[in-house]
Formats: structure tokens, C-alpha cells, sequence
């Protein structure tokens, strides 16, 4: 079969429009997640998204949802969501309200919400059917995106449109200069909440389709391939958005002709064109001229 | 130097305003009385560091203060409070008034140039842009790019407008950031060690740049009050017409021929300043 008879596929449409669409999402949070020096946020979430997973996988097989007629009851993504806002505003409230760095809290919430997934999958039957695998949860299954599924992430990245749309200026403001943009009035603290919650919802959904192991390189690899471009963070913003969409619908077709799992294939396209613009990058910055 | 409207007679500073003036409070006085700066019983505490105590000053408008002190004393940390970045776990300050922060746009800073991140991808134009703004621009309308230009003309800097932050020397960053804390036309401008990382001629021309928008502003009204902390005693000397020198609790202040004698500085610093021989 050609690679024009499989996008005729209804599972390769999907698998391609939420591809998409999650890199469109992640690519705005990304440039604020490389700029703030936050790149162990995107695992720090996606761990937490595999623990609200569990949780949610526990909860709805033993209050016999599992049963339900309704596709979302059944998907445990309606308790990962709230799961990881509460593991994103964690990280948050040890910053604001200890001397730990980003790294340190971040770590804590890893550490311990993948103990928690891992406890509560333990916990449920073996034979459970509950639409999704722990393999696929770990390393993705973008071939498997249900339209419930592609539902969700389009109103989800329809959310981190709208958020970027309406902070953008004082969000990249605050990440410039955090003390700058404070004595100019813009409340940096909400704003950093906004992103680290936004992050959350978006990691959440997109882990179950990229994969928790994978779900950082969407974050991160982009927006740093945009960063070596870019001589403004607006440029910044849209690049990273592109090369993300260029490299989920190439790594699709390459995974496609090369027979290869698709997760993986998209994260070692993102590479690819990350190598690419580091050897082709004019020389960097001078160093600092004594004045 | 002072400029023409500050010299003649001895500056003496304000005295203190009393517990509980301030328009924040009820101030009936004519807006042009209120001093620039009115700082009463400022305390600051970070967890167990008491950082400034019982700081009480009144700053004119239209003076250029230089606040000087030793490494920790809290110099940074007042001009914060002015800002209204830092919350005093006691007293009040307030700018022409108003409570500290409330009026950001009657204020123009430039901050440390050690704190600023230079991985972030922007252009000098950018950076004034956000001096009108308030955020960052994703796109500079022409308005804002005729008035980014033009403040950096004023600093000698027009040139250095679509180059990144990040190949800019601290001379021309300095430049770029002071063009940002003008471009609104502050009546108050604050700088946090504005010398530091640069030479003698930078710092000189940094000098001439605030006298000549000191002058710029006289000519309208009152001029711009400047707060600058410096390292600089002869520097403070010679183009201040008052000094504040600050170790945690205020040392001095006054005029920089009183304040910046010998016995007054060793007892705020803990230490003699040696005193460079002036050839006859």
C-alpha cells in the first residue's frame, strides 16, 4: 500500500490531524518550557499524567464504570486531567513558597507520582479492558487515536491557543526579565501558575498518544531547534510550531514506509532537524566586548 | 553635576514626613508638594535577614539622589521597595503619593544588567518597545517604532535597534536598557548600579545622558528626579545634590558634601576609604 492509499485510512487521519494538532499545542508551551529553563517540566507532568492514569484506571474499575456506555467514563484521562493540575500547582507552591529550584520540585513530583501510577496499575485485574495498554501509555500510540480521543485534544489545544493568545505579551515579558516585568505590573506569579497548569492539561492529553517516556522531546526539541533560528521570541513561537508540525507528519510517513513505530519515528525526525539547523547556525554570540 | 535649577544654596533634604502622611492616606496637599520619594519606618525581613530598619527619608522631586552603602546593605532592596516589588514587613513608602507599584508608568527603571538573560532571542527595539507597552511585542507597530527610535537616538543608540540583546556589549546594553526606562517620559527614574561591568568613558556618557533629560524635563516643569545606587563616591560627589548612604539602617543623608566625609562613611561601611592624594 502507497503512502496516498494509507492517509485514505480513517486511523491514519486521526493519527495525523492529532499529531498535529499536539504539536501546534506543545509547540506554544515549549518556547516559555526552553526559555524559563524548565525542560524537566514536560517529564515531571507526563510522569505525573502516567500516575493520574493510574489512579483514574483504578478508580474506574472499582466504582464498575468500566462498564459504562459513555467512552469518556471509561477513559481514565477524566481523572488524570485534575490529577495532574493538582501535580503542576504542587511544583508550583514549592517554588513560590521554598528556596527549592524548578529541578527539585519538579523531581519530588516525578518521583512521586510515578510511584502512585505504578501502585494503582498494580492494583487493577490483569484481564481489564480499559482501551488503553500500560505499554502504549509509556511509549505512545498515536496509531491508535479514537475521534473521542481527537475530540479532546482539539479542545485541548483549542485552550492553549486561546491562554497563548490572551498572555503571550506579558508571559514572554515575565520570562525575560521576571523583576522587570513585576515593577511594570504584570503579576508573573499568575502567570507562571497559568503556564505550569496549561502545561499540565496539555501533557496530560497528549502523553496518552505521544507516550510518557516521549512526551518531553515535544516540549523541548522544537522550540531549542526554533531558539537556534530565531532572532525574536515571536519568530521563536511560530517556528517552533512549524518545525513541529513538519516533523510530526514527516516522522508519520517515514514510520509508515519504514514500518517502524511511529512515537519514536516523529522524536528522531525532530532530532534530525534539530542537528541539522545546530551545524548550519551562523557562528553564536560574540562574546561580551569590554564596554 | 547639579543641573541650573539645583544650584546656590546647601541642599538640605525635606524633613521627614510625620506617621501617617502620604496621599495613599488622605494627603491633602497639592499634588506638586509630594515629595518623589517618601519612605517612613521601613522595615524588610527575608526569612531571618533583616535587610533595611526603620527607614524613614523624603525625597523632593526633581533631586538626583545617589544612595551609596556596603555590599548587603539593602540598596537594592530599597530602591525595590520604591518599586514596589519588595512588601516592607513594616512601615510605608510611597512615589509622589501614591503607595509604592501603583503607578508604574510614572517610573522608569534599569535594573542590574547582570540579571538579564542573555539566551532570550530579542532585538534592542523590543526591549524600549516594552517601555510603552508594558508586555512583550510579538510585532512593533509604527507608532511605537517611531517612539522606540527615538529613544534610542536620544541615547546615542538609534543604530543599535534590530541588533540582538545578545551581541550587544554592557556599553550598548546599558545604553539600550536606559532607552527603555525613558521612552514614557518617567518622572522618577531608578537605577540599580548602572556603572558596574562598564568603563570610565560609558559611564561618563551615562552621566551626560541623565543630565540632559534632567534639563529636557526642567524645561517643562520640574526635572526628573533620578535615584541611582552607586560605587561611586567621586562620581556621587560630583553630580548628586543628595546622598542616602544605607547599611540596613539609614546612615546619612543629606547633601554629598556633608554626608560623604571621611568619619561618616567608615562608620556606615565599618572601614577607612582611602583617599586619593589631589595633586596640587
Amino acid at each position: 500500500m502507497s503512502l496516498l492509499d494509507a492517509i485514505a485510512l480513517p486511523f491514519l487521519q486521526r493519527a495525523l490531524v492529532a499529531g498535529v494538532l499536539i504539536a501546534v499545542a506543545t509547540g506554544l508551551l515549549g518556547v516559555f518550557v526552553v526559555q524559563r529553563r524548565l525542560s524537566f517540566l514536560g517529564d515531571g507532568l507526563a510522569h505525573a499524567a502516567f500516575g493520574g492514569m493510574g489512579i483514574g484506571a483504578f478508580v474506574i474499575v472499582a466504582t464498575g464504570l468500566v462498564g459504562s456506555g459513555l467512552a469518556l467514563l471509561r477513559d481514565p484521562i477524566w481523572i488524570a486531567v485534575p490529577f495532574s493540575l493538582l501535580a503542576a500547582y504542587g511544583i508550583y507552591a514549592l517554588r513560590r513558597r521554598t528556596d527549592l529550584s524548578s529541578d527539585t520540585a519538579i523531581g519530588i513530583s516525578f518521583a512521586v507520582t510515578v510511584a502512585l501510577g505504578v501502585m494503582f496499575f498494580s492494583l487493577i485485574p490483569p484481564d481489564t479492558n480499559l482501551g488503553v495498554s500500560l505499554m502504549d501509555l509509556l511509549f505512545g500510540s498515536i496509531l491508535g487515536v479514537r475521534a473521542v480521543d481527537l475530540l479532546i485534544i482539539a479542545l485541548v489545544t483549542a485552550l492553549a491557543l486561546a491562554v497563548t493568545a490572551r498572555h503571550w505579551g506579558r508571559m514572554a515579558y515575565a520570562t525575560f526579565d521576571d523583576e522587570l516585568a513585576r515593577a511594570d505590573g504584570v503579576d508573573t506569579a499568575r502567570l507562571e501558575l497559568v503556564l505550569y497548569l496549561l502545561a499540565a492539561v496539555v501533557i496530560a492529553v497528549s502523553a496518552v498518544v505521544v507516550g510518557v517516556i516521549l512526551m518531553a522531546a515535544y516540549l523541548v526539541i522544537p522550540a531549542a531547534t526554533a531558539r537556534l533560528l530565531a532572532r525574536t521570541l515571536a519568530q521563536m513561537t511560530a517556528l517552533t510550531v512549524v518545525l513541529g508540525v513538519a516533523a510530526t507528519v514527516a516522522g508519520l510517513a517515514a514510520s509508515f514506509l519504514l514500518d517502524v513505530p511511529s512515537g519514536s519515528t516523529i522524536v528522531l525526525v525532530q532530532a534530525v532537524i534539530f542537528g541539522v539547523a545546530a551545524t548550519a547556525r551562523r557562528r553564536g554570540p560574540e562574546p561580551l566586548r569590554s564596554s | 553635576m547639579r543641573t541650573g535649577s539645583q544650584t546656590g544654596a546647601t541642599q538640605e533634604p525635606a524633613p521627614a514626613a510625620r506617621p501617617g502622611r502620604g496621599r495613599h492616606r488622605g494627603d491633602a496637599r497639592p499634588a506638586g508638594d509630594l515629595p518623589a520619594l517618601h519612605f517612613h519606618g521601613v522595615t524588610v525581613r527575608f526569612t531571618e535577614a533583616t535587610v533595611l530598619e526603620d527607614v524613614t527619608f523624603d525625597l523632593p522631586r526633581g533631586r538626583f539622589l545617589a544612595i551609596v552603602g556596603p555590599n548587603g546593605g539593602g540598596k537594592s532592596t530599597l530602591l525595590k521597595v520604591a518599586l514596589g516589588l519588595v512588601r516592607p514587613l513594616a512601615g510605608h513608602a510611597a512615589l509622589f503619593g501614591d503607595r509604592a507599584g501603583a503607578h508604574p508608568e510614572r517610573v522608569g527603571y534599569v535594573p542590574q544588567l547582570k540579571t538579564f538573560d542573555r539566551t532570550f532571542p530579542a532585538t534592542a527595539l523590543e526591549l524600549v518597545t516594552t517601555g510603552l507597552r508594558g508586555s512583550w511585542p510579538a510585532r512593533i507597530g509604527r507608532s511605537e517604532r517611531e517612539k522606540g527610535l527615538a529613544a534610542l537616538d536620544r541615547v546615542g543608540a538609534a543604530s543599535l535597534a534590530d541588533r540582538q540583546l545578545a551581541r550587544l556589549s554592557g556599553g550598548e546594553l546599558q545604553r539600550a536598557f536606559l532607552a527603555r526606562a525613558l521612552v514614557r517620559r518617567p518622572e522618577l527614574v531608578l537605577l540599580d548600579e548602572p556603572a558596574t561591568g562598564v568603563d570610565f568613558l560609558v559611564e561618563h556618557d551615562l552621566y551626560d545622558l541623565l543630565e540632559a533629560y534632567r534639563e529636557e524635563t526642567a524645561a517643562t516643569g520640574t526635572p526628573a528626579t533620578v535615584v541611582m545606587i552607586t560605587h561611586d563616591m567621586a562620581a556621587a560627589r560630583f553630580h548628586a545634590d543628595s546622598v542616602l548612604v544605607i547599611n540596613r539602617r539609614l546612615a546619612a543623608f543629606g547633601p554629598p558634601e556633608e554626608v560623604l566625609e571621611s568619619d561618616r562613611l567608615r562608620e556606615a561601611f565599618g572601614h577607612r576609604f582611602h583617599e586619593h592624594p589631589v595633586a596640587p
